[in-house]
């Protein structure tokens, strides 16, 4: 044929060759992670260093925490990134095909409720403001900042959140309402949060939240609140100190890496990969503006890996504000 | 007297009607021109916007040679465009012989009945289907049923079922437009019907038929959510196995079953960064996925120009 169907064809290949590596290993020496987007910063970060450092390979997908659990517990992942912990539905399935995995706590991340800069009255709040603000029974009903605090005007209050399939929300919502994937529904929701950071910097009535590394980034277009758990109880900044102090309650959340058990004890470069991950992946957690684990939670998650103890000690629910020591020892 | 007034009175209706019709004439071309205008200069502004945005990557070379990186000076493309490299070898293969010879029995061979109209309508219903359909369909089928796993193979036949209608309508276009008379003189000289598809309606159609090829195949590598629903990786810093090897049999089919991130997900991945720097690198990635579409756009202009020129009849 004069075509040329094949002669382009070839070349198509050729310029895809020139530029491949050569042979590569056999693809079980793959480390395969997937899961959260909120945790994937943190990962990217130490599977960057790792693969650099052992020449081992690693790949990392974002399938959210729920698709990535969904893939692990087919046994087709070796590690799953969560922000927040396993279900019970989850841990069926796991279990349904013989997954065992060890749970991981491996940083925090700082749910930080902005506002813009403009706004001057509400710089503190307290939970019960915002559960006022957030809560089921306000849609349609609190439409202005002067319904939730007399003290604050009467101007119209704008919400923006993350979307309802992100731990985000779940998180958000179990910490402010009470009851995980319990909120109002008029609200902005997007699972970027970009579009959530440009919506808050560009409407002086509006509240978001999103992870504290969006805020760090946009610090100058954007006002974080300080929030208070309970009338009473001071009202704080989120920062990496009042993270590791716990006073930033509720929202500093713990963020997990899950590990596939049988993987981790058999496959050396799945174990290397996690052992990196907890004894190198403190600066690298600083530096994608999330939160390392003060120094003796890290240790009892070392101790805790090293044991190799599979199993959650959330026994399947969501739950806020657990001391990560607490959290270890509850699994036995 | 009366006769002359009226024809007079005629002829000035007749001018104003001509000088009305002129006026339609420049109000539609005006029409016409802000119509097109809307379309092209919202896509010259976006493209502009986009090389802009991504300007101080766009013209590093490091940025085509990086692999993905935490920190957005580092990060870069190559595991991305060798990604949808391959995955296209793969769609090309699977799509285009299989489209043009569909297309050729529907329109050379099949039977006029209500069975070959029933399979024309289906045809031409699902190049119109969301392609998220198809990254479902193909969850199910190549990722679980067959068991390909999350790979360039996957990736691959997707792609090659969305654009397999594409390839299928344009070859039957293309066919369509060959004159009765060309077939009828071979035949006349006693060709067999495979001769006359093979040597005449082929030859004669290939511009049209590469055309709609070339089309689909960029409306395949701008494709994000049937790859995304098949479980494309964000990050992977190596690449597939090379498909040409320098040894004996020298080719090498162990990168069909590779992991592999594409153009349009890593662009998606760094615009969802809290970093300004990494909007810098989406912005960038856009810009060469455009070009990259513009270009295959522009060869199959070519190609049709050319293969136009070289037919007489």
């Amino acid at each position: 044929m004069q075509f040329k169907l094949a002669q382009t064809l070839s070349v198509a290949t050729f310029v895809a060759a020139a530029f491949s590596a050569p042979t590569a290993f056999a693809a079980d020496k793959i480390v395969k992670i997937d899961g959260s987007s909120t945790v994937y910063p943190v990962t990217e970060a130490v599977a960057e260093e790792f693969q650099k450092a052992t020449k081992t390979k690693v790949t990392v997908g974002v399938s959210g925490t729920g698709g990535g659990f969904k893939k692990f517990c087919r046994g087709e992942t070796d590690i799953s990134n969560a922000s927040r912990p396993i279900l019970q539905k989850e841990i069926d399935d796991c279990k349904a095909n013989g997954v065992q995995f060890i749970e991981l706590p491996v940083a925090f991340d700082a749910l930080t409720v902005v506002i813009n800069p403009k706004n001057e009255f509400a710089k503190k709040m307290t939970v019960a403001e915002l559960k006022k603000m957030w809560e089921p029974a306000a849609q349609g009903k609190i439409k202005t900042w002067k319904q939730v605090n007399p003290a604050w005007p009467d101007r119209p209050l704008k919400l923006y959140g993350a979307g309802a399939d992100s731990g985000t929300f779940d998180y958000f919502t179990e910490a402010i309402v009470g009851k995980s994937k319990s909120s109002r529904g008029d609200f902005t929701a997007s699972e970027d949060d970009n579009v959530l950071v440009k919506g808050v910097a560009g409407d002086p009535d509006a509240l978001g939240f999103f992870g504290f590394a969006y805020y760090e980034e946009n610090h100058s277009t954007l006002s974080a609140v300080a929030i208070s758990e309970k009338a009473g109880k001071p009202y704080v900044l989120p920062s990496k100190e009042a993270i590791e102090d716990g006073t930033y309650q509720p929202l500093a959340r713990p963020i997990f890496i899950y590990v596939n058990a049988t993987a981790g004890a058999f496959k050396p470069h799945v174990k290397a990969f996690v052992d990196y991950y907890l004894e190198k992946g403190r600066p690298l957690i600083e530096e994608v503006k999330y939160v390392p684990l003060p120094a003796k939670d890290q240790a009892a998650v070392v101790a805790h890996w090293k044991a190799l103890k599979p199993g959650t000690g959330f026994g399947g629910k969501a739950e806020v504000g657990v001391k990560i020591e607490d959290l270890i020892a509850r699994i036995k | 007297m009366n006769k002359q007034a009226s024809a007079l009175h005629n002829l000035d209706e007749v001018r104003a009607m001509i000088k009305r019709h002129k006026m339609n004439d420049q109000i539609f071309s005006i029409i016409g021109l802000i119509a097109l205008m809307v379309g092209l200069l919202t896509l010259l502004i976006l493209f502009i916007d986009l090389v802009m945005d991504g300007y101080p990557k766009l013209f590093s070379w490091d940025f085509y040679t990086n692999f993905p990186s935490r920190r957005a000076a580092n990060a870069g493309l190559l595991s991305a465009w060798v990604g949808s490299a391959l995955v296209m070898i793969v769609t090309f293969i699977s799509a285009v012989p299989m489209g043009i010879a569909a297309g050729i029995y529907l329109e050379e061979y099949a039977p006029k009945n209500w069975f070959s109209d029933f399979i024309e309508i289906n045809v031409t219903n699902l190049a119109g289907v969301p392609s998220i359909v198809y990254g479902l369909l193909a969850l199910g089928l190549f990722v679980y049923i067959l068991d390909l796993g999350q790979s360039i193979v996957t990736a691959g036949l997707t792609l090659g079922l969305l654009i397999l209608p594409v390839v299928i309508v344009a070859t039957r276009e293309a066919i369509r437009g060959i004159p009765v008379a060309i077939r009828e003189a071979a035949y006349a000289v006693g060709a067999t019907k495979w001769q006359v598809v093979y040597h005449h309606v082929l030859q004669y159609s290939i511009g049209g038929i590469l055309t709609g090829v070339i089309i689909g195949m960029a409306r395949a590598i701008g494709e994000t959510a049937p790859i995304i629903t098949i479980g494309a990786l964000t990050f992977i810093a190596f690449l597939p196995p090379s498909p040409v090897t320098s040894t004996a049999p020298f080719l090498n089919f162990d990168w069909l079953t590779s992991g592999f991130t594409v153009l349009p997900i890593q662009m998606f991945s760094w615009l969802s960064r809290p970093s300004a720097d990494f909007h810098v690198n989406a912005a960038a990635a856009g810009a060469v996925i455009i070009v990259v579409t513009l270009l295959m756009n522009a060869m199959a202009i070519r190609v049709r120009y050319k293969m136009r020129k070289k037919i007489k009849w």
